[in-house]
């Protein structure tokens, strides 16, 4: 198989030479040669290969100077629309979405919090009705990253508010460019718009957007979760590759900053940035040789407390300096600029990083049922139906 | 320098299959708890079976000095599964301080193959408490002809060992000396150690016959090398302390029933349990580290052995002290095994270099020094 790789890359090189072809026709050809995503089916971007062989591939094509999708931009479509797609999605659905997802010229974002419904997302209240061939949608989501610049939208929504919340909710797939949808830009405390607002008001949906089955939307959405968990702090990182290399970086310059308090916070820092750093390169060599460990979901909590730990530190390190903030003019981001921009920055984003993308709180959780197996705290909402919950 | 391999091989998952098959007939809780009170603080045919039947007092001593042949990675793992039982036995003293001075000092020396195939026990005698970086210790003076006199306080597997490998101060500087527990001059008392399970003694030496070893350089040299491989490896039992802590408590906390509901259900437990079993996820990673760093004698081995103990010392400490916590009133008594856990974990922390010490090892390692005066 990874000779077989090898020359598909070879000969994907020879026909589409990097250098004079246009950026977009090269994307389009690699994923028409199966090199896009080498673990999805013949036909859709892949070769159905083992995905460990996509790393070669990858080197491979970057060796030769070949452009890349930009795969930040579009980490919404890659990371969450994609499997789901895969996995649940029909055969026209599939090839009508998948290719420009993957070259960048659709982006996708994600229609599932709500200002009623964040870490409790099975409470959503966006209610789906059917009309005609289709559904009429009407409701409000929250922060949407990308929707902005989003064509298609992975959208959960309320099929039946008789039954208890996790069993009548649907997965569809939206048109951003639809009349009634409104995205507004939602500004954090930041000063910048990551993320957005998105009103949906009389949205029309054909049902064959529609993902899986009527009330089935719940089973669809966990596919697209275990999938955002999987791609937040996954990628090997050399030693002071994070946050605490910006902080060591100053600490080393600006020897007239150094108190002996900060340096104690600093060195245990230190300490649990590589400690957690050598747990994520265990975790991929776990992968690496199929023994997926559950240390994944840890890995987002260990990231979360260590980001906000340092970038807190990095502020007081600098002491007046750390009065001042660079920037707050409303700007709109395509993605987050950690190392772009200044300690007040750094350390207002990272509180963030442990409410995105699943709450440090919920991470517990689910380590201590799925990992520990402890017991489930009671609940009372499971069997109720939705309408009938106090809100 | 090679990728660290921070996995268990099957060679090693094997190895700790027998050990944790051998301390499991051979050393219940009841029976270590029963001996921390008796007058033999080790057990001796527990230990036979470790050290002669699995073969495990010279495993990574190479075969041509009569050893296993295997790596540190190996024996790392026979510490975690001590650490998990708190086994009363002399395997710090002997098969990896001791062994480690001895490697490194003069492994063509009979002795060694001797203390691998565990037909003789030895320690190293230090305090338990000294740090790799210290100094060479000058409590006990050499006179010309190798007759030494002084005193080392607190050193761990003293009890037992039928030889000791003892740091002095002789005429032509620093040196490593061989005495044998029975020779004249030669006093060995017992203290009242914090941990049970590992009892420290202090050792008087009046003009005791030592064999020289080592000298010089080699011996300072020698002995620090025992001391950073020993720090790195007791990240390896702290690490085996810290996983029986967190998993005993899980299995109380998921039968103990309070206010008509499992305690494990309260999500203020859960948590804590979930924060305890992240620094687990990564001390075991830390301990791998040092462990296949010391094995494959990386240039990092340095700064993966003051992580691992920055991390796995205290990791063991909160593990234990969260097992009594969780356990309740249980938990304070002395029939339930979680207290020699906590005094196993609190001596560990001390032993070898605090936290607190190699964090400012590490400082100077990876270039983070303090303000200047």
């Amino acid at each position: 198989m990874e000779a077989e790789l090898r020359e598909r890359v070879r000969r994907l090189l020879a026909d589409h030479d990097p250098a004079g072809t246009d950026r977009l026709d090269f994307l389009r050809a690699r994923f028409d040669a199966g090199l896009a995503w080498v673990h999805f089916p013949p036909g859709l971007g892949g070769l159905g290969a083992p995905r460990a062989l996509q790393a070669l591939v990858d080197a491979e094509l970057e060796a030769a100077g070949a452009p890349d999708n930009d795969p930040r931009r579009i980490g919404i479509g890659l990371g969450m629309a994609a499997p789901t797609l895969l996995r649940y999605g029909t055969e026209e659905q599939k090839q009508r979405f998948l290719r420009p997802l993957w070259t960048g010229e659709e982006v996708w974002c994600q229609l599932f919090s709500e200002p009623g419904a964040g870490s409790d997302l099975a409470a959503l209240a966006t209610r789906a009705v059917p009309e005609g061939d289709g559904w009429r949608v009407d409701g409000q989501k929250v922060w949407t990253s990308t929707a902005h610049t989003a064509r298609w939208a992975i959208l959960i929504a309320r099929t039946d508010p008789d039954l208890p919340k996790h069993r009548g909710i649907t997965y569809f797939v939206c048109d951003m460019t639809d009349p009634g949808v409104e995205v507004r830009p939602l500004r954090q405390l930041t000063g910048e718009a990551e993320f957005n607002e998105v009103f949906l008001t009389g949205v029309r949906i054909p049902d064959t957007h529609r993902l899986g089955g009527v009330g089935e939307g719940w089973q669809v959405a966990q596919t697209t979760l275990n999938n955002e968990r999987v791609a937040i702090g996954g990628q090997a990182m050399p030693r002071e590759g994070g946050m605490v290399g910006v902080v060591a970086a100053t600490w080393r310059e600006r020897p007239e900053l150094r108190t002996h308090e900060l340096h104690q916070r600093l060195l245990k820092a230190w300490v649990d940035a590589e400690v957690a750093r050598l747990a994520g390169e265990r975790l991929r060599q776990q992968l690496a040789v199929g023994q997926p460990g559950p240390e994944g979901a840890a890995m987002k909590l260990a990231f979360a407390r260590l980001a906000q730990e340092l970038s807190g530190l990095e502020v007081e390190l600098l002491g007046e300096e750390g009065l001042a903030y660079d920037d707050w003019t409303m700007r709109r981001p395509e993605t987050v600029d950690f190392n772009g921009r200044q300690a007040g920055y750094r350390y207002l984003r990272a509180k963030g990083n442990s409410i995105e993308g699943g709450t440090s709180e919920i991470l517990r959780n689910i380590i201590a049922e799925r990992v520990l197996g402890l017991p489930a705290e009671p609940r009372t909402d499971k069997d109720m139906p939705w309408k009938e919950l106090p809100r | 320098m090679s990728a660290p391999d921070l996995l268990y091989s099957e060679i090693e998952e094997e190895l700790r299959a027998s050990v944790r098959d051998l301390l499991t007939d051979r050393c219940p809780p009841s029976a270590v708890l029963a001996r921390c009170e008796g007058p033999s603080p080790y057990d001796p045919a527990l230990w036979r079976g470790l050290a002669v039947e699995l073969g495990v007092a010279g495993l990574h001593v190479p075969e041509e000095y009569g050893g296993a042949g295997a790596s540190l990675r190996e024996t790392a793992v026979v510490l975690e599964e001590l650490g998990r039982r708190v086994a009363p036995v002399p395997f710090l003293g002997s098969a990896v301080l001791a062994t480690g001075l001895l490697l490194a000092a003069c492994p063509q020396d009979p002795l060694l193959a001797e203390v691998a195939a565990g037909a003789r026990t030895v320690t190293l005698a230090v305090p338990l408490s000294t740090a790799p970086g210290a100094g060479f210790p000058g409590t006990v003076r050499a006179a010309a002809g190798g007759r030494l006199s002084g005193r080392v306080t607190s050193v761990a597997d003293a009890l037992t060992a039928e030889l000791l490998l003892v740091p002095a101060e002789g005429p032509d500087g620093p040196a490593l000396y061989a005495v044998e527990a029975s020779a004249a001059g030669l006093g060995v008392a017992r203290r009242t150690s914090l941990d049970l399970t590992r009892p420290l003694a202090d050792v008087t030496l009046n003009e005791v016959p030592g064999r020289r070893l080592a000298e010089g350089g080699p011996a300072v040299r020698a002995l620090r090398q025992a001391l950073t491989t020993g720090a790195g490896l007791l990240a390896s039992e702290q690490l085996g302390v810290a996983e029986w802590c967190l998993s005993t408590t899980v299995e109380y906390l998921k039968e103990r029933r309070q206010f008509a509901r499992r305690l494990g259900s309260f999500q203020a437990l859960k948590h804590r349990l979930a924060d305890l079993w992240l620094e687990t996820v990564g001390a075991r990673a830390a301990a791998r580290y040092a462990a296949d760093t010391l094995a494959a004698g990386g240039p990092d081995a340095e700064v993966a052995v003051a992580l691992a103990q920055a991390h796995c010392g205290a990791l063991a400490v909160r593990a234990a002290e969260e097992c009594v916590q969780l356990h309740g009133g249980i938990g304070m008594t002395w029939e339930h095994p979680a207290h020699l856990y906590l005094k196993r974990a609190k001596a560990d922390q001390l032993a070898l270099g605090t936290p607190g010490h190699h964090r400012a090892a590490l400082a100077g390692l990876v270039d983070l020094p303090g303000p200047v005066g």
